[in-house]
């Protein structure tokens, strides 16, 4: 982009300056077209927003900020709290991130690092399936098949640890209603699966701007691979593989339905990582299709709510992955 | 930074030589465990999909309409959700590619550098990351909500998911058409509109394609938005697509996958390795496209 830039000036100088009045009329409304259909984005996010804060006033306004932070979910008394889902959203995420964050950095340190390049393009493939197979089926594979060969594990990991302080608390056996071994965690796990690809080719990306020269320099000081990887490499991209986590959080918090059908669709908050829950997208999946009045409008309120918290991750993921991009290239 | 470094150097060459290469070992056994870890349950995927898909699709299954859930397998097939997914994502295409390109040519070709193209091209990014179901939402309540449901309503939430990976695709590749081949065509008296028209957009043409594939094939495998614009629950084909509730694959496997009955269970194995099929024959299209016709790469 840089070397390009002294090239690009008299081009700048054209369409910017005295000479567009005299430009065809053709000319213009392509620009003018062009500039509306990038304008479409802005306008989309801005009516995103919009509409759907419109469809969920009456919900803002008859259950108020406590209403709305509350725990109760009730069809029947007409309560509709979204702190359970809130807590669902934060509990599988974060299972997600602790699972897949070494699993991605340890897969983009041995491409770059470690592998041969001609062998390092069929395993980018591979991962890269991971991100081809359709959320849905990963949700039918999970609930059919994953779901039900985990149970037998949660069961002996519960009864191994029930009683232990903590660890009794998170990881208790499941209770003996739960449907399959679908669970938080079961959630988390398949979450793992779907946002490793992006972490993975992100942080691959921001490790293979580290300067050649200062791996050598390592290397020449007598560092094993290890001690290059954490004295140059992690220091170096460490904006970068940051930006890549959380850009992985942001596709974890939204997913919707794959966690539709592993989470077990059970709005409650427990410590109990292998019982039933419920997230934020799961519940709009499942209930907005039979809802109406004001559980309608919770649910679109939960959108917005669900909305405004990627919107928040993203944009701090992208300046951060932008920054160290620009860094990394040295401007 | 670098103080950092030289203090990890010093504290590791305290530790004998042969425990430094025993950690050196550990970790990049490590790295292969990382990447194992992932195959596995990929593999499994794939395997159980091919295995239980294959053994019931037919050219009857994929064009035979949806029986009730209740009935085994042997009965009826997925036809008018194969069709649904393949008009939808079609109209979804038509909608967003030629705006997501246009988009492009605004950042890279006009506005790119001021600050209103900056802003675009990060809220383009950012907008890559709102969640599918979200699109779902939108296009109920500014859509469906006067018009009801369509399959064109469908496309419009695809679309809205696709436009910002259309746009960031197109721009990468746009970016890579040498500036000398803008300038040649200037040079001969060409319009900047002519110029973008049959210089730059050809020479990327390629890349862009291959963008748009990749985009259309993460678009056909997307549940979330269609719930509530499409609304699903079909047993014949709707081909009107601007009136009227609709079906497409990944709804029929969604509401199949939390069945009860194992013909329901079957016939959503079927729907999978269908949709997983078209997926890949997009990718593989998109890396053919890619390997054939892409005159720049980076």
């Amino acid at each position: 982009m840089t070397a390009a830039a002294p090239a690009d000036q008299p081009l700048r100088a054209e369409s910017a300056g005295a000479l567009s009045a005299k430009r065809p009329l053709g000319d213009r409304s392509f620009q003018i077209i062009a500039l509306a259909a990038g304008l479409l984005v802005l306008v989309i996010l801005v009516l995103i927003a919009a509409t759907t804060t419109d469809q969920a006033t009456s919900w803002f306004t008859k259950e108020g900020f406590s209403g709305i932070f509350s725990k109760t979910w009730d069809i029947n008394t007409s309560h509709f709290g979204a702190l359970s889902f809130i807590y669902g959203t934060a509990v599988t995420a974060l299972i997600a991130l602790i699972l897949s964050v070494p699993v991605s950095l340890g897969i983009a340190l041995l491409l770059t690092e470690v592998v041969p390049r001609r062998w390092a393009r069929p395993i980018v493939y591979v991962v890269d399936l991971l991100a081809v197979v359709p959320s849905v089926v990963w949700g039918l594979w999970g609930v059919l098949v994953f779901a039900p060969w985990l149970m037998g594990i949660y069961t002996s990991i519960g009864n191994f640890l029930n009683g232990v302080p903590v660890l009794g608390n998170l990881f208790g056996p499941p209770a003996q209603g739960t449907v399959q071994g679908t669970s938080f965690f079961t959630a988390g796990i398949i979450l793992a699966f779907m946002i490793t690809p992006i972490i993975t080719s992100l942080s691959r990306e921001v490790i293979a701007t580290v300067p050649t020269v200062d791996r050598e320099g390592a290397y020449a000081l007598g560092a094993t691979r290890l001690e290059m990887i954490r004295g140059v490499v992690l220091p170096h991209s460490q904006g970068g593989i940051v930006g890549a986590v959380l850009l992985g959080l942001g596709r974890a918090t939204g997913e919707t339905i794959a966690v539709a059908l592993v989470i077990g669709s059970s709005a409650q908050i427990t410590s109990h990582l292998f019982a039933p829950g419920y997230n934020m997208p799961a519940v709009i999946a499942n209930q907005f299709s039979e809802a109406s009045g004001l559980q309608r409008s919770a649910l679109m309120g939960i959108g917005v709510l669900l909305f405004i918290l990627t919107i928040i991750i993203n944009i701090i993921a992208r300046g951060v992955v932008g920054r160290s991009a620009r860094r990394g290239r040295g401007t | 930074m670098a103080a950092d470094t030289t203090q990890q150097a010093k504290a590791d060459l305290r530790e004998p030589a042969g425990w430094r290469r025993t950690k050196n070992r550990i970790a990049t056994a490590l790295m292969v465990l990382s990447l194992v870890v992932v195959i596995i349950p990929l593999g499994f995927v794939l395997f159980t999909v091919i295995a239980k898909g294959a053994s019931i699709i037919s050219w009857h299954f994929l064009t035979s309409d949806i029986p009730p859930f209740v009935l085994p397998a042997s009965y009826g097939g997925i036809g008018p959700a194969v069709l649904g997914t393949l008009l939808i994502t079609a109209l979804a295409t038509v909608i967003a590619v030629p705006l997501g390109i246009l988009g492009a040519i605004y950042l890279n070709e006009y506005g790119g550098k001021g600050l209103l193209g900056r802003f675009i091209g990060f809220m383009s990014d950012v907008m890559t990351g709102v969640p599918s179901i979200i699109m779902g939402l939108f296009i109920f309540s500014i859509w469906v909500l006067h018009f009801g449901y369509s399959g064109l309503a469908g496309a419009f939430a695809l679309g809205c998911l696709m436009l910002p990976v259309v746009i960031r695709s197109t721009y990468e590749m746009l970016r890579l058409v040498p500036n000398a081949l803008r300038e040649g065509a200037y040079a001969l008296g060409a319009s900047k509109a002519r110029v973008t028209m049959t210089v730059v957009l050809p020479a990327a043409l390629g890349g862009i394609v291959s963008g748009a594939l990749l985009a259309v094939a993460r678009a056909a495998g997307e549940t979330a938005p269609l719930l509530f614009t499409i609304l699903g629950g079909l047993s014949a084909a709707n081909l009107n697509m601007f009136s009227g509730a609709n079906i497409a694959l990944p709804l029929e496997i969604f509401s199949n996958a939390s069945q009860p009955y194992p013909g329901a269970q079957d016939r959503g194995w079927g729907a999978a390795l269908t949709l997983i099929t078209i997926a890949f024959i997009l990718m593989i299209a998109a890396r053919i496209v890619t390997a054939r016709f892409s005159r720049y790469s980076r």
